[in-house]
C-alpha cells in the first residue's frame, strides 16, 4: 500500500463533481420537481417597441389544465428589478418591470405568465393570449442620436466618464494621431443549459424557496427578500447543478420573481424552464460596443494620450448590473501600457433589444480588442514592428504596484504585480514567433494569405472584500467545508477540497464541499469575476488551519505530546518521529463533541469558521498569439497555431486551470468569428436558434498551446492565487483580429468582430479590382 | 388519433409502459414519464446534441423523435452505461481527462461516442472529430473530450 | 418549444399511406419520415400539422437497390446508408463524397434522402445530386404514380411539384459509367451548417477531352440546378485548370444567387466561382 500524498495543492487530481454528472445523476433545474407543481410559461412581446394597450387572456384561461394567467395588473405591487449593488436614483427609471406595463421594449419581453398543470398545455395556452400592441419604431443603433424613453427621459440614461491628465493638450502637440472606429458585435454566454427556476413555498416552515439558483445566491436572497417584502430568514435559495453560467445565469430575472410570487399565491410549487428560443431573446446579452478612439503617440510610438468615446448598447432596460460593464471597460481600457493622459466617455445607450449585462471578461474582451487594434495601427503608421510598439509601452516591473486613477468593477485600478515584458518574451519564444515571421514571409511570396496576430492584456480577479467558510470534521472523519460559493461547473468543489485536504492532512476525496445553499451558511460571495478560488479558497485555508490547530491541541492532550511534534497524515494524527500511539480526526471530533468528558474548556466540535479579507483585487496578465490562414476563394479563416500565455499566480489544480483557459478560448473564438445576435430594422431578433447563432464545434477549434505561468504568485493572498476563469477568453477577439488583419496586409481593415468570411472576401476582391 | 396512447419504452433493459400524447417528444417522455433525467434538453431543435440517446444502437437526437415512434425500440441512455459502481470506460476516460466541466452536455457526448465506437471500433482521428463535432459544449473547448474519447476507444477495443 | 397537438397515423403500406394523405392532406396533414427537418419546425410551432402520417413502418420504402442502370432509393433510406459500400462505382463514390457534408452524424442516422429531396431546402446536398444527375422523383397518390425529373420537380425555395396528396415514394439516380469522375464541394460557416454555396461536377474523359460534363449548383440559388453555361465550356475541352476557371466563371455569371441578411448576392456569386472550380479539381483526383 503506497503512502497517499498529502500535498494536494498544485496537483491535477480528478474532480469530485464528476461521478454524478457522468452517470446521469445530476440535479439541474429541469431535474428538480415537487409534487403537485405547476408549470409556468411566459408570453413574450413579439415586437421590439410598441404601446401595449391590452392583453386578452380569456381564451387561454379556458384551456383545460390552465390554473391562472397573470398580467402586470396581477402583480402591480411588485417593484421593478433592482440593481445588485443597491439603489441608484439616476438609473432607477430604466429598470425592468417584472411584466410589461403599457409599453413593450424588446422582442422577448415578458408580458404575461401562464400557470398550468403541464408544460405542453402551458405553451398551448400562451399561444392563445392576444396582445393588443401598436408597433412603434425601434431604436436599433446605439450610436445614433438619442430618442425618448419615457416622459422626460432619453435613451441615454447616463454617460460614464473617467480619465486623468489633460488629453486635449496631448493631441494638439502629438507627433502622430491614430484614429479608429471599432465595433464589437452583440453576443453572450449562451450556456448549454437554459435558465430554470422552481419556486416553492413551504407553508410548514413559512419559508419561500427558490431552486435552480446560481452565481450569487446570497446576494440574490437579499434582493429577492427586499423585492418581496420578506425577511431573509424566510427565503432561501438552493443551487443544484448548473449547466454553465459565464455571467449570464444567476442574475435576477422577471421569471425568478414570478415563480416565487406564484408559489405563494397559488399555494403550489411553480416550475419554469426556459426554452432555447426564449433564451436567445430573454437572457442577458453582452459585448456590443462601438468605440471612436484616438491615440496620440510620440515619435517613438509611445502612448501619450488616449481619447475614447464609445457607445454601449445596453438593450431595452438596465438590469441588475447597472452600468458596471461600461464602467469596467472605461477603467481597464489602457491595459498593460503606460498612458500619461486618458479620457473615456461611455455613452450608455438603451435600444430595443434584449437587455445586456456581464459576460465572461466583461469590459475586457471588448477593450482588449479596441486597444490592441490601436497598438497594431500605431505600429503600422509609424513603421514599427507590432512587438516593438508593445515593448515601448509596457509598464515595467519596477513601476509596480502601478496605480491608475481609474475605477473598474468598483475598485480603483492598482496593478499589484506584473512582469509583462518577461511574459511577452517567454511567449514569443514558445510560439516561435521569429521563425514564423520568416515562414509567413515565404508563404506570402508563394501567394498564400497568412498572418500573425498578437494581443497583450491584463485581467481582473479576486474581487473581495471578504469571504468566509466553515470547516467541520465529522466523527467518522469526513470533512465538510461549508462555503457561500457557487458552482457553474468550473470545479469549485474539487479546488476547495484540495486546499482543505492539504491543510488538514486528509485525502481530498474525504472532503465534502457545500455551496449555493443560503440555509447552510449566512454569507456568501457566489462565483463570478474569477473570485471563487481567490476568496473562498483562502477563507477555507483560514478555517482549515484553525481546525488543524484545534485537532492538534486535542491530540496533544490525548497523546501526551507537544502539538509541535505532531503531524496529520491521511487523517491520522501521530508524532512526527513515528513513535507512540496515533488518533484519527474522527476520534478527535468525538472527543470534542459537546458532552465529551475530555473536551475540557475547548469549544465544542472539531470545526471552525475562517474569514479572508482583501482590499486589493489582483491583476493577472497574459499574451495571446495566433497564426491564421485565409482562403481567398471563400474568405474562410483557419487558425493554424494558437498560444495563450497567462500568469495564474498559482494553480491549485493545473488541469482545471487549463480547462478554464481552453474553454474560455472557445467562447472567445466564437465572438471573434462566429457569434452575433443580429436584428433586422424592425428590431426582430434573427439569431434565435443554435443554427443561426453559431458557436464553435470541435471542428472549429485549433490546437491551443497553453503556457501557465506561476512565476509571480499573488502577494494579496496566502495561496498566491490569481484565478484563471476569464484569462482564456479575454484577448481572443483582439488576437484573431490582429492575425486576420495581418493576413490581409495589416492595413487596419479589420475594425469589427465577428469577422465574417464575406467581409474578408470583400476586402480581397476590392484589392484585386 | 391525437389522444394518448399506451407505449412501452425499453430503457437500459427496463420496460416502461406509459400513456402519452403523440406530440410528446422522446426526450420529454424519457425524462418526465420514465424518470430518467440524465438525458438533457439543450435546444429542442436538434442542433446541440445534449439529448443524444441510442435507439437500437444508433445515436439519435431524442428531441427530434416522438415517444410513440420509439415504442418497442431498445433505448440506451447515460444511466445505463455504468454497471452498478463500475463506470464504463468512456465515463472513466472523461473523468481522467477532465472532459466535463458543468456536465450538461456530457450525457449526450457519452452516448454519441459510445454508440459510434460500438458501431465502428476502428474510427480514425478524422472520423472521430467529425462525429464529435455533432454536439455542442460551451465549457471545455472540446480538447479534453476528444482526448477522452480517443483513450476510451483503445480500452473499449481491447475489451471486445 | 413543444409541438402543437396532432393526430398520428402509422400506415403499414404505401396504399394505406396515400389513402391517409388523400383524406388528411387537405386538413394540413404531413408526412413524417426522418423528422430531422420537420420536427424542429414543429418545435418552433412554425409548422403545426394537424395530422402526421409516419411512414417509417412501411417496409417496402426502405429499399436501396440497383436495377439495371438505375439506383432506386426508397423513401425511408437514411442518409447514413450512403456512407458505406452499399452503392458501388462512380455513383456510389459520389454519394459517399456528398454524404459527409450533410449535417452531422446523428442526423444522418435518422434523416432520409427522399425527405431531403421533398423538403427542397436550397442548401440540400441531395437536391444538388438529383439536379446534377437528372434524378427522377417517383410520386404516388390515390390518383396514380408520376415520375418527375429533377429539373421539373424543383420550382422554387422549398417548393416542388409534389402535390399535397402525393407521397414521394422514392428517387431514381442513374448508375454513372464506371470511369466517371465525380467531385463535390461546399462552403458553410461551420462544418455541417447549411451550405452557402455548393457545386457538384461529373465528367468523363475521351482522348484527353472532357465529355458528358455535368455541373450543378446548390445553396446559392432558390433551388439546385444544372448550369448549362458551365457545361458548355467544358464539353470537348482539354482537361486543365484554364477550362475549370472558365467554366467556373461561366457558372458565376449565369447564376442567380439568393440574398439574405448575412450573404449578399455578390458574395454568393464569388463562392459559386470558387466552388465550381474546386469541384472540378476534386473530380480530377477521383477515379473509381
Amino acid at each position: 500500500m503506497t503512502a497517499k500524498p498529502t500535498n494536494w495543492i498544485g496537483v491535477s487530481v480528478e474532480r469530485l463533481e464528476d461521478r454524478p454528472l457522468l452517470t446521469g445523476q445530476g440535479r439541474f433545474a429541469g431535474d428538480i420537481g415537487f409534487p403537485h407543481q405547476l408549470h409556468m410559461r411566459i408570453v413574450r412581446s413579439p415586437y421590439a417597441h410598441g404601446k401595449l394597450s391590452g392583453i386578452d387572456t380569456s381564451e387561454a384561461r379556458k384551456l383545460r389544465g390552465v390554473v391562472a394567467v397573470w398580467t402586470v395588473e396581477d402583480i402591480d405591487d411588485l417593484p421593478p428589478i433592482d440593481f445588485r449593488e443597491g439603489p441608484n436614483e439616476k438609473l432607477a427609471p430604466f429598470r425592468q418591470p417584472v411584466l410589461a406595463k403599457g409599453v413593450v421594449r424588446y422582442v422577448g419581453e415578458p408580458v404575461a405568465a401562464i400557470f398550468a398543470t403541464d408544460p405542453y398545455v402551458a405553451e398551448d395556452a400562451a399561444d392563445l393570449v392576444e396582445l393588443d400592441i401598436e408597433e412603434t419604431d425601434p431604436v436599433i443603433d446605439a450610436a445614433l442620436p438619442t430618442s425618448g424613453f419615457a416622459q422626460g427621459l432619453t435613451t441615454e440614461p447616463t454617460i460614464c466618464t473617467q480619465g486623468y491628465g489633460d488629453v486635449a493638450i496631448t493631441f494638439k502637440d502629438a507627433a502622430h494621431v491614430i484614429e479608429m472606429d471599432l465595433s464589437i458585435g452583440r453576443h453572450s454566454g449562451v450556456p448549454l443549459e437554459t435558465r430554470g427556476a422552481i419556486g416553492r413555498y413551504d407553508a410548514a416552515r413559512d419559508v419561500l424557496e427558490l431552486h435552480g439558483a446560481a452565481k450569487v445566491p446570497h446576494k440574490n436572497r437579499e434582493s429577492l427578500a427586499r423585492m418581496l417584502s420578506r425577511g431573509t430568514a424566510g427565503i432561501h435559495l438552493y443551487e443544484g447543478h448548473t449547466g454553465g453560467g459565464f455571467g449570464i445565469r444567476g442574475e435576477i430575472y422577471p421569471e425568478d420573481i414570478l415563480v416565487l410570487v406564484a408559489a405563494m399565491r397559488l399555494r403550489r410549487p411553480v416550475k419554469w424552464l426556459e426554452d432555447r428560443r426564449e433564451h436567445m431573446i430573454a437572457a442577458n446579452h453582452s459585448r456590443q460596443q462601438r468605440h471612436r478612439i484616438r491615440a496620440a503617440v510620440d515619435k517613438d510610438g509611445r502612448l501619450v494620450g488616449i481619447d475614447d468615446d464609445f457607445f454601449h448598447d445596453q438593450g431595452a432596460y438596465i438590469r441588475t448590473h447597472g452600468t458596471r460593464v461600461a464602467d469596467t471597460a472605461c477603467g481597464i481600457l489602457p491595459g498593460p501600457y503606460r498612458l500619461p493622459h486618458f479620457r473615456v466617455s461611455a455613452h450608455f445607450r438603451l435600444t430595443n433589444k434584449t437587455p445586456a449585462a456581464t459576460y465572461r471578461s466583461p469590459g475586457r474582451y471588448e477593450t482588449n480588442f479596441v486597444r490592441e487594434r490601436l497598438m497594431d495601427q500605431i505600429a503600422r503608421q509609424l513603421g514599427l514592428s507590432r512587438i516593438e510598439v508593445r515593448r515601448r509601452n509596457l509598464i515595467a516591473p519596477e513601476e509596480m504596484p502601478y496605480a491608475r486613477p481609474l475605477v473598474a468593477l468598483g475598485d480603483e485600478v492598482v496593478f499589484d504585480s506584473g512582469r509583462y515584458e518577461e511574459l511577452l518574451d517567454k511567449a514569443l519564444a514558445r510560439f516561435e514567433w521569429d521563425e514564423l515571421e520568416v515562414a509567413v514571409k515565404k508563404r506570402r511570396a508563394a501567394g498564400e494569405f497568412v498572418g500573425l496576430g498578437l494581443a497583450m492584456y491584463v485581467e481582473k480577479s479576486g474581487l473581495g472584500p471578504t469571504d468566509g467558510a466553515r470547516v467541520n470534521v465529522h466523527t467518522n472523519g469526513e470533512v465538510e467545508v461549508i462555503t457561500g460559493g457557487a458552482s457553474m461547473g468550473q470545479g469549485f468543489e474539487t479546488v476547495i477540497a484540495q486546499v482543505a485536504a492539504q491543510t488538514l492532512g486528509v485525502d481530498y476525496r474525504n472532503v465534502r464541499v457545500i455551496h449555493g445553499r443560503t440555509d447552510r451558511i449566512e454569507y456568501g460571495i457566489g462565483a463570478h469575476a474569477t473570485r471563487a478560488t481567490v476568496m473562498t479558497a483562502n477563507a477555507t485555508l483560514v478555517a482549515a488551519e484553525k481546525v488543524r490547530a484545534k485537532a492538534l491541541d486535542m491530540a496533544a492532550q490525548l497523546l501526551q505530546a507537544d502539538a509541535a511534534n505532531l503531524t496529520i497524515v491521511d487523517g491520522v494524527v501521530s508524532r512526527t518521529d513515528g513513535s507512540g500511539a496515533s488518533i484519527d480526526l474522527g476520534q478527535l471530533a468525538h472527543h470534542l463533541r459537546p458532552v465529551s468528558p475530555t473536551r475540557g474548556e475547548r469549544e465544542p466540535s472539531l470545526a471552525s469558521d475562517g474569514w479572508f479579507t482583501t482590499d486589493h483585487m489582483t491583476y493577472p496578465y497574459g499574451a495571446q498569439f495566433a497564426l491564421v490562414k485565409i482562403d481567398p476563394g471563400t474568405g474562410g479563416v483557419t487558425i493554424e497555431k494558437m498560444l495563450i500565455a497567462f500568469d495564474v499566480g498559482r494553480a491549485i489544480n493545473p488541469m482545471l486551470v487549463r480547462g478554464q483557459l481552453v474553454g474560455g478560448f472557445a467562447q472567445g473564438l466564437g465572438g471573434a468569428l462566429f457569434e452575433e445576435f443580429q436584428y433586422d430594422e424592425r428590431g426582430q431578433p434573427l439569431s434565435v436558434t443554435l443554427a443561426d447563432y453559431l458557436m464553435p464545434t470541435a471542428h472549429e477549434m485549433p490546437v491551443v498551446d497553453v503556457m501557465m505561468l506561476e512565476d509571480a504568485p499573488s502577494e494579496t493572498n496566502p495561496l498566491g492565487i490569481k484565478g484563471a476563469g476569464e484569462g482564456g477568453i479575454a484577448a481572443v477577439g483582439a488576437v484573431i483580429a490582429s492575425a486576420v488583419d495581418d493576413a490581409l496586409g495589416n492595413q487596419g481593415l479589420i475594425t469589427q468582430i465577428p469577422i465574417t468570411p464575406q467581409a474578408i472576401k470583400a476586402i480581397l476582391d476590392k484589392r484585386k479590382a | 388519433m391525437s389522444g394518448k396512447r399506451d407505449i412501452t419504452l425499453n430503457i437500459n433493459g427496463e420496460d416502461f409502459t406509459v400513456t402519452v400524447e403523440p406530440r410528446r417528444t422522446l426526450v420529454d417522455v424519457i425524462r418526465d414519464d420514465c424518470g430518467q433525467t440524465g438525458t438533457h434538453i439543450g435546444c429542442e431543435h436538434g442542433v446541440c446534441g445534449a439529448c443524444t440517446v441510442l435507439v437500437d444502437g444508433e445515436p439519435m437526437r431524442s428531441c427530434l423523435m416522438f415517444a410513440v415512434q420509439a415504442d418497442g425500440r431498445r433505448i440506451r441512455t447515460v444511466e445505463g452505461l455504468a454497471k452498478d459502481e463500475t463506470l464504463h470506460p468512456m465515463q472513466e476516460a472523461f473523468m481522467k481527462h477532465h472532459a466535463l466541466q458543468c456536465g450538461f452536455c456530457t450525457p449526450g457526448f457519452l452516448m454519441l461516442a459510445v454508440g459510434a465506437l460500438e458501431k465502428n471500433p476502428d474510427l480514425n482521428d478524422e472520423q472521430m472529430l467529425d462525429i464529435l463535432s455533432s454536439n455542442l459544449c460551451r465549457c471545455t473547448g472540446y480538447e479534453n473530450i476528444v482526448k477522452a474519447v480517443k483513450a476510451a476507444a483503445v480500452v473499449m477495443k481491447a475489451r471486445v | 418549444m413543444k409541438p402543437a397537438p396532432f393526430s398520428y397515423y402509422t400506415p403499414r403500406s404505401v396504399r394505406e399511406a396515400v389513402a391517409l394523405l388523400a383524406e388528411y392532406a387537405p386538413q394540413d396533414g404531413r408526412v413524417l419520415a426522418g423528422g430531422q427537418s420537420l420536427v424542429p419546425t414543429m418545435a418552433f410551432r412554425m409548422a403545426r400539422p394537424a395530422h402526421l402520417i409516419d411512414i417509417n413502418g412501411i417496409a417496402e420504402l426502405a429499399t436501396l437497390k440497383v436495377e439495371g442502370d438505375t439506383l432506386h432509393i426508397g423513401a425511408c433510406v437514411r442518409h447514413a446508408a450512403f456512407d458505406s459500400d452499399a452503392v458501388s462505382g462512380a455513383t456510389g463514390a459520389l454519394l459517399r463524397k456528398v454524404v459527409h457534408n450533410i449535417a452531422h452524424y446523428p442526423i444522418r442516422t435518422r434523416g432520409t434522402f427522399c425527405g431531403s429531396v421533398a423538403n427542397a431546402d436550397p442548401a440540400s446536398e441531395w437536391c444538388c445530386v438529383m439536379a446534377a444527375l437528372d434524378g427522377v422523383a417517383v410520386l404516388q397518390s390515390q390518383r396514380g404514380t408520376r415520375r418527375v425529373t429533377a429539373a421539373d420537380f424543383y420550382q422554387g425555395v422549398m417548393t416542388t411539384a409534389l402535390a399535397d396528396d402525393e407521397l414521394l415514394v422514392g428517387c431514381e439516380l442513374p448508375i454513372l459509367p464506371p470511369d466517371t469522375r465525380v467531385g463535390f464541394v461546399e462552403f458553410s460557416r461551420r462544418k455541417g451548417d447549411f451550405a452557402i454555396a455548393m457545386a457538384l461536377a461529373t465528367y468523363r474523359l475521351e482522348a484527353g477531352k472532357i465529355i458528358e460534363p455535368r455541373v450543378a449548383l446548390g445553396g446559392a440559388e432558390a433551388h439546385a440546378r444544372r448550369m448549362p453555361a458551365a457545361e458548355a465550356v467544358l464539353k470537348g475541352a482539354t482537361l486543365d485548370k484554364a477550362a475549370f476557371v472558365k467554366a467556373a466563371e461561366a457558372a458565376a455569371v449565369a447564376c442567380d444567387p439568393m440574398e439574405d441578411f448575412n450573404n449578399t448576392a455578390d458574395y454568393r456569386r464569388g463562392l459559386v466561382r470558387t466552388m465550381v472550380e474546386r469541384a472540378l479539381e476534386s473530380a480530377v483526383k477521383s477515379e473509381s
